[in-house]
């Protein structure tokens, strides 16, 4: 106490990391050492972590394929039948000047026969009308910031006030309702989430206390002769880490594993329906995220165990 | 440098270790601590580092009152102090090398600075050849002369050791006893207890006799001045 400890001069900031980068290393050396126990308390986090990760993950692409079908949230606007066609031309000039409106398509009287003779198959019974008695049509796509069901039902209103208008129609009942599904879904994730991130913490909390308990001898001698706390923790903490880290590794490879598997499937049903839709499997953000998720939550449940029973060892 | 006022030490359940204890020991001075099995040595000794906590009276360190050391600044008083234990507490899945480099590990000190001061250690014991092996591999003599060699490499002002000499014959307990007086010619303080009476006296050294719980009276001399 009279002397000036050592741990002033010996302490620098890079001999301070160098620790660290130590202490790391051991801890990954030792779980090295284990090899069975290792890898079944990663593959039970690796699993843990897996499961939300494809939730969230299968969630992302239904809603890819939704927005794919942006076509669905457009307004169809009947115009009145005396309006001509040149005239329809004008109103949709002016409705792209609108800041509401992304983009605007034009269906003439003819063309609106020509698809409907097409599709239907009317076409004789068309053929015994007197006049086309289709109106021209203008296909509107709202930008993207419009298209939330609110602002969407405004701009609505609007294009139903215009004098050309007979009839606006959007069908925005299925959007609420896959919206509302996809709400769900995504609740159901963080429930799901939640209680698997509960399981990462108590799987790697009971590994690391009974790392403690293994290594009773060598906590007790080491506070002995002064190791702080903080020094004692660092090598649980780590062994923590690693294996979140670990486990959050394994959950990359799983999703990743099971995402190559349905993906042929979904092409080919997607195909089926004349879509280009393809699968999107993890990138790289999601891999740093499980990957960082599957660290903190190593890290927090070690510190906890570390918390309740390192206390407890006091050399006798 | 160890002084202690009036100390006693009841354990939870009644059992009053100390009763009532005072002496001082003075920097660089060396004692003998003594007294029959239960008399109250260990539990002293273990005051000394903070493993067990005085119930009356005070201990000082180097002036510092042990009593105002919270858990946080444990670790440091330890550091001040080498502890040698009659069953070694060695670390046995590790080297001797590591085994004496743990006090200056937990400390911080820069990794050539431990090999330096680990093998200064091992050779004042007289392990340097030693450095390699597991301490399972090594006799009962060695086994504590690695004990001695921690609890030293950091060099502490204070050196304790509770029954050093407990399972070593008397050629072995003799060459360890004179390598604790070797520390103390070099400055360290050192309080050794021991039952093996006919050795110590013998040594020419202060000593210190316990009875159940209390100090013989002859033996509290310093603590007056």
């Amino acid at each position: 106490m009279s002397r000036p400890g050592p741990r002033t001069r010996g302490m620098a900031a890079p001999v301070w990391v160098l620790r660290h980068l130590q202490v790391a290393v051991a801890a990954l050396g030792r779980l090295y050492r284990t090899p069975l126990s290792t890898a079944m308390t990663v593959a039970v986090i690796g699993i843990a972590l897996a499961l939300p990760s494809v939730l969230l993950v299968g969630l992302n692409n239904v809603q890819r394929l939704s927005a794919g079908w942006g076509g669905g949230t457009s307004i169809s606007l009947f115009l009145k039948q005396s309006v001509k066609d040149t005239q329809a031309a004008d109103l949709a000039s002016r409705l792209r000047a609108w800041d509401q409106v992304a983009s605007v398509h034009t269906i003439t009287h003819e063309q609106a026969l020509t698809e409907f003779r097409h599709l239907s198959g009317f076409g004789s019974a068309l053929d015994a009308l007197p006049d086309n008695p289709l109106p021209a049509v203008l296909v509107i796509q709202p930008t993207a910031a419009v298209k939330q069901a609110a602002s969407l039902q405004s701009l609505l209103l609007k294009l139903r006030q215009l004098p050309q208008t007979d009839m606006a129609q959007l069908d925005l009942q299925w959007v609420k309702r896959l919206n509302a599904l996809m709400a769900i879904g995504r609740r159901g994730v963080l429930v799901v989430g939640g209680l698997l991130a509960l399981t990462v913490l108590l799987v790697v909390g009971n590994t690391v206390r009974l790392d403690i308990q293994n290594r009773h001898d060598e906590i007790a001698v080491t506070k002995l002769i002064g190791g702080t706390d903080a020094f004692i923790r660092r090598p649980f903490l780590y062994t923590g880490l690693w294996h979140g880290a670990l486990g959050g590794l394994l959950a990359c490879v799983l999703v990743e594993s099971a995402f190559a598997l349905l993906g042929g499937p979904v092409h080919h049903l997607a195909t089926l329906y004349q879509s280009s839709f393809s699968l999107h499997s993890i990138d790289l953000s999601d891999v740093s995220m499980v990957l960082s998720a599957g660290a903190a939550l190593g890290l927090a449940g070690s510190w906890l165990a570390v918390g309740r029973h390192l206390d407890a060892i006091e050399p006798t | 440098m160890i002084r202690f006022d009036n100390v006693r030490k009841r354990y939870p359940g009644g059992h009053e270790a100390l009763r009532g204890v005072s002496f001082h020991l003075r920097r660089g001075e060396m004692a003998f601590l003594t007294g029959h099995s239960g008399a109250g040595k260990s539990t002293l000794l273990k005051l000394i580092p903070l493993i067990e906590r005085a119930s009356h009276g005070q201990v000082l360190i180097g002036g510092h009152n042990l009593a105002r050391i919270g858990r946080r600044r444990t670790p440091y008083l330890r550091r001040q102090i080498g502890i040698i234990f009659q069953n070694h507490q060695l670390l046995f899945d590790r080297t001797v090398f590591d085994n004496v480099a743990l006090p200056l590990v937990v400390s911080g000190y820069r990794h050539q600075e431990i090999g330096r001061r680990v093998r200064a250690a091992l050779d004042k014991v007289g392990l340097l050849d030693k450095e390699r092996a597991l301490p399972i591999t090594l006799s009962g003599g060695e086994q504590q002369r690695v004990g001695i060699a921690r609890a030293v490499v950091h060099k502490p002002p204070v050196l304790l050791a509770d029954e050093p000499t407990g399972n070593l014959d008397p050629e072995l307990s003799r060459e360890i006893m004179t390598l604790f007086t070797q520390f103390n010619q070099v400055g360290v303080t050192v309080l050794v207890a021991t039952h093996d009476l006919a050795l110590i006296r013998s040594l020419d050294q202060r000593i210190l006799t316990l009875s159940e719980g209390c100090l013989q009276a002859a033996d509290a001399g310093g603590a007056a001045s």
